[in-house]
């Protein structure tokens, strides 16, 4: 290469947009990650159930579950406190001031579940068993009337409830 | 400090370029020497009657290792908002009214943590990147530090900042205090796509979630489209290790996202087929329209300029010459122009831009301007490289409704009034 051309070449790849980054190689120092890690570390729960782990609880456990560990910040019946309220919503989703319960506004109930076991109760994340989450994911669908109170929450059942809300986003930057 | 007027010794009155006194952008620029001589001037002494300040008549203080602001700064400090009974979810405001130039100080970023700023070991963190990828890998801090790195700066708003712009009434506060949950650095790190390209990532991966290692578990789906463009694995901002309230040790930086998707204390990346539908990206960070649909996904941050000098809580010392000054940005790429009104929004003039102006980061704009003394309106807005303006706050509400809460953009305007004191209007 002449010295012309590699001028050339040095310049072009100096002002070449980031997003050209994509072509750069790193040292490949990873740790291959085991499959039993990955269990271990993965909290994600899906829409269709995927990474929903064994148990099942029902509303009845569900209630004294959340007036333990829920109740001081989220009100009785999920009413709200210094937490935002959960369910009894007398407003709409168009009225001029909207109450957006679990009931009116989360769209998948695999939802509560995921953000339940990762962050609540917020003084002891992490501390509510399997069986005690999906009791209190059963329980907060009760109190918001979308699933009958006798009926358990699990891995097959959760995925399965139909959120009212299901339908309400618009999914705005993402590549069609 | 209270801004005065400045001085100027203009052989004629300089001619407004738009209603209310705005002055030709580049005036200060021509008028540099002149300013600069008078200055210098004016500071000529005796040295006979030269008085020397105390500080003059001893030692100073020693060297230090970390240097701190002056005592004196007090007042340029993140004004805090949280829920009592969790004082580790809330926010910190950048003090925007208080400071100058383009970079926020590190120790006056922004906050928004949902549990807290946990005390991660350094030694003991790592980042698992898993899910639909060939090679699922652990990668430490010390290991991450051996990649490519390479630095750039860029701006991190949160989605709900200025949205007391979505009240009836005008909120009365600072610009800082309305605004700053918006803040800007540089970052320095890997690029994420080096280590997506290591862990080796399938074809039908759409979505790549990121997870915090805070006490909340953060977790947000963002597009693999913008894993593979510009997000970075952010190590060190401004020069130094990520500050912990900043994500210390690892933040994933996705430039022009909102703020939330820019995960502090980056623990996991999942590759996956489907967003995970978190509660921060379903229940939170989604806009109620009027119709009882909700915009969701909505990462980009759009075009939006402030007014940082002066606005409320500074007071004008009678009138005079002065120079406007504020901030703009846009999620979208470089601002390419901001416009001000010092007459309400009947005429605008066009800002000086501060070089560099830069893709996705803050950019300061300053124009002059004579002081009648008497009651006005001073307003921005901003234009990026897309041809986007800023809009309205009128046609922002009628788009959106007012139940929306984030991404809150409109036009902002402070009202002077003959007192030289401002305050926030529509």
């Amino acid at each position: 290469m002449s010295t012309k051309a590699a001028c050339f070449f040095v310049l072009v790849c100096a002002t070449a947009p980031l997003s050209a980054f994509a072509a750069a190689d790193g040292p490949r120092l990873g740790k291959p990650a085991t499959p039993e890690e990955i269990a271990a570390w993965n909290l994600t729960v899906f829409p269709d159930g995927k990474g929903l782990p064994p148990g099942h609880g029902s509303s009845i456990e569900g209630k004294a579950v959340y007036e333990h560990h829920c109740a001081a910040c989220h009100g009785s019946n999920g009413l709200g406190g210094s937490a935002e309220e959960l369910a009894g919503a007398k407003h709409s989703l168009t009225d001029a001031h909207p109450d957006k319960t679990i009931g009116t506004y989360w769209p998948t109930a695999t939802t509560l579940f995921d953000f339940v076991r990762r962050s609540m109760p917020p003084a002891a994340p992490g501390s509510l068993s399997n069986d005690q989450t999906y009791a209190v994911c059963a329980y907060l669908l009760t109190l918001n009337a979308i699933i009958a109170e006798s009926a358990e929450m699990n891995a097959l059942a959760l995925p399965q409830v139909k959120m009212p809300n299901r339908e309400g986003f618009i999914r705005m930057d993402v590549a069609k | 400090m209270q801004p005065t007027p400045l001085t100027s010794d203009f052989h004629e009155p300089p001619q407004p370029v738009a209603g209310g006194g705005l002055l030709d952008r580049r005036l200060f620029l021509r008028q540099s020497l002149t300013l600069g001589t008078m200055a210098f001037i004016g500071q000529e002494v005796a040295a006979s009657e030269f008085d020397r300040p105390a500080w003059m008549l001893k030692p100073g203080r020693p060297l230090s290792n970390y240097g701190q602001p002056s005592p004196h700064e007090k007042e340029a400090i993140r004004w805090i908002s949280s829920n009592p009974a969790l004082p580790g979810n809330g926010i910190s405001w950048t003090p925007l009214h208080q400071l100058a130039g383009t970079v926020t100080p590190s120790g006056l970023h922004f906050e928004r943590h949902h549990n807290g700023v946990p005390e991660i070991e350094p030694d003991q963190h790592r980042l698992l990147i898993h899910g639909l990828v060939n090679n699922p890998i652990f990668l430490d801090m010390d290991k991450l530090a051996r990649y490519p790195m390479l630095s750039r700066f860029c701006f991190i708003e949160c989605g709900g900042n200025s949205n007391a712009g979505w009240r009836e009434e005008p909120t009365q506060a600072s610009a800082g205090n309305l605004h700053g949950l918006v803040s800007c650095s540089e970052w320095t790190g890997v690029p994420l796509s080096t280590v997506l390209q290591e862990a080796g990532i399938q074809p039908t991966a759409r979505w790549l979630i990121a997870e915090g290692a805070d006490a909340a578990a953060m977790n947000i789906s963002i597009p693999m489209d913008k894993a593979w463009d510009d997000a970075i694995l952010a190590l060190y901002q401004n020069g130094e290790r990520i500050r912990p309230e900043n994500g210390y040790p690892l933040r994933l930086l996705l430039p022009g996202w909102e703020g939330v998707t820019n995960v502090k204390w980056l623990r996991r990346l999942e590759a996956a087929d489907q967003p995970a539908m978190a509660r921060n990206e379903t229940a939170k960070y989604t806009e109620l329209q009027p119709d009882g649909k909700s915009r969701q996904f909505t990462f980009i941050m759009e075009a939006k300029s402030i007014i940082t000098h002066p606005s409320p809580g500074h007071r004008l010392q009678g009138p005079g010459l002065y120079q406007i000054s504020g901030l703009a940005w846009s999620g979208r790429g470089k601002v390419k122009k901001v416009e001000v009104s010092a007459d309400g929004g009947k005429t605008w003039a066009e800002a000086e831009l501060q070089e560099p102006v830069l893709s996705k980061s803050f950019t300061r704009f300053r124009i002059p301007w004579h002081w009648n003394g008497g009651k006005t309106v001073l307003k921005s807005r901003a234009s990026d490289e897309t041809g986007y303006m800023q809009p309205e706050r009128e046609k922002l509400i009628l788009e959106r409704g007012r139940n929306g809460y984030f991404h809150y953009n409109a036009q902002v305007a402070w009202c002077l009034d003959t007192e030289g004191h401002l305050s926030h209007v529509y």
